[in-house]
């Protein structure tokens, strides 16, 4: 008990800032599936936003989508809409809830779901095959999924 | 500068004729089972370049027939404590030409649903005194492309009903879950976005009538186990063993999935 109560101490004290962070459990969504709030209270940084999405260890977003926008990345895929003008059609809050879990906006969508961290079968430890650690993080990190959302509002259309 | 950096597109209206004398089904109505579903089933030959197309066409193209040859020597070589080899029970392997278009299928006497591995390593261990093979050996794999090369042209026919019909369920069930942090069913990927692209990957509907494949990626064969295992790995989920009972089922049920195409592996595959 008292081994917990000085690591809790001692993890407040490390991570002072993160635990601004809204956790993958606590994130409210809308009926509508947008989340309004940041999920850590700092501005998302677009240009590492694009980043996340067109590399494959980390969003993998271009798996899917192509767009104009990015059309230096090679290879796009095609299963979801294309992502020019997704920050005139959507809001700030609804582009988050969309990479946070866009199931809530789209029930049952292929689209993964970038900040879920359970509820899933036979979760794996990333891509390799293997079980799941118990404490298993989201695809995407908080701010990660600020700084895709902060890109996605560059895509206006023109 | 476009034609370098897009993906080679699939011709998605040729023709398979092996050798120009075996006609290959590489699209068809899809099976009554899968009404709702799909309603034309197509081979996973169907969507790949037309480079990678070719290379089927003719078995001496086919990286493959490598390994039928070397399972033509193995089938005639004695193993084992009694010094059998399999063609001193079977007439060549022309006479199993029934067997790769209807397994996974009931075995009566051992009471449970089998694919062709189980088949050929209770010959091994209970006819001819040999170790059984592993489920991906070398082999094992060389023996699969062999009983599918014997039967190329004919339709997979695999049977759904009868004993098979609780296996075939649970493969249906689990070909229908979506898996891994991804949640991605088969389905998600081979019936409802077979033809699209997922970065520079193709999309066919996860057809096994080519099993076991050549994959030019990896200069080997696959069977059809082996390719489950990394499309459950690239969901993010904790993956099922090639051999497992779970991915017998799954065999049997995508198998299924293909009655009516025709067998054509060994094939080759990117
Ligand atoms: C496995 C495929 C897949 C991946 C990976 C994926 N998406 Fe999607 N996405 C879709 C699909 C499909 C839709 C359409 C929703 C529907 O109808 O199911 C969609 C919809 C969207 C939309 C709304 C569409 C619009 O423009 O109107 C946005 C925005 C979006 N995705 C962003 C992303 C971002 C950002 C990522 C990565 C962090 C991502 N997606 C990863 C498949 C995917
Ligand atoms: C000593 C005899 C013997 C040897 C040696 C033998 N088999 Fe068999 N095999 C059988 C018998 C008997 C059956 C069962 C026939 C039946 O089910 O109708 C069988 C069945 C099979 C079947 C399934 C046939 C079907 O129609 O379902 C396959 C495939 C097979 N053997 C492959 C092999 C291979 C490959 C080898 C060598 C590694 C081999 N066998 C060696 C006797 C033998
Ligand atoms: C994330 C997407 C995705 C999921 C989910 C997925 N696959 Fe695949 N699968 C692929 C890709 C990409 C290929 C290679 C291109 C092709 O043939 O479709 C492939 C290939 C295959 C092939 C080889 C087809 C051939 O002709 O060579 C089979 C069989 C297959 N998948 C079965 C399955 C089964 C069964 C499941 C579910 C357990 C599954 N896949 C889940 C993406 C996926």
């Amino acid at each position: 008990m008292k081994r917990i109560a000085t690591s809790l101490v001692a993890l407040g004290l490390m991570t002072g800032a993160a635990l601004a962070e809204t956790a993958p459990g606590d994130i409210q969504f809308d009926e509508y599936g947008a989340v309004e709030a940041s999920l850590t209270g700092t501005p998302g940084n677009p240009d590492e936003g694009r980043k996340i999405m067109t590399t494959k260890s980390m969003g993998n977003c271009v798996s899917c989508h192509e767009a104009v926008a990015y059309a230096d990345v090679p290879f796009p895929g095609n299963i979801g809409p294309i992502l020019d003008g997704a920050g005139s059609r959507w809001s700030e809050g609804e582009l988050r809830g969309l990479v946070a879990n866009a199931k809530m906006t789209f029930e049952g969508t292929v689209m993964p779901a970038f900040y879920k961290v359970d509820g899933f079968i036979r979760p794996g430890d990333a891509y390799t095959g293997k079980a799941a650690p118990a404490d298993l993080p989201p695809i995407l990190s908080a701010q990660q999924v600020e700084d895709v959302v902060a890109y996605l509002m560059t895509l206006k259309d023109e | 500068a476009l034609a370098i950096t897009m993906p080679a597109f699939a011709d998605e209206n040729a023709e398979l004729v092996i050798n120009g004398e075996i006609p290959i089904v590489t699209k068809t109505a899809a099976p009554a089972h899968l009404e709702g579903a799909l309603d034309e089933i197509m081979s996973g030959w169907v969507f790949r370049s037309d480079e990678t197309q070719a290379m089927e066409m003719d078995d001496f193209d086919n990286p493959a027939m490598l390994f039928v040859e070397e399972a033509m020597v193995a089938f005639e070589t004695p193993m084992g404590s009694e010094g059998k080899s399999c063609a001193d029970c079977h007439d060549g392997p022309e006479s199993l030409a029934n067997v790769r278009p209807t397994y996974p299928k009931w075995n009566d006497a051992k009471e449970q649903v089998y694919n062709i591995q189980m088949q050929v390593n209770d010959c091994l261990t209970e006819r001819m005194g040999a170790e059984k093979e592993k489920y991906d050996s070398q082999l094992m794999k060389n023996y699969l492309a062999l009983l599918a090369s014997v039967a190329r042209g004919t339709p997979v026919n695999v049977a759904i009903d009868g004993p098979a019909q609780p296996m075939w369920e649970k493969g249906k069930e689990m070909y229908y879950t979506r898996y891994g942090q991804l949640e991605l069913s088969c389905a998600s990927c081979h019936e409802q976005n077979y033809g699209n692209w997922i970065r520079a990957d193709h999309l066919s509907q996860g057809q096994v009538n080519g099993f076991p494949v050549y994959r030019l990626k990896d200069t080997k064969l696959t069977s059809a186990q082996g390719r489950f295992k990394g499309c459950v790995r690239d969901t993010r989920a904790e993956t099922f063993k090639p051999g497992s009972e779970e991915f017998l089922a799954l065999e049997l049920y995508v198998a299924s999935r293909g009655n009516g195409l025709s067998v054509e592996g060994p094939s080759v595959r990117n």
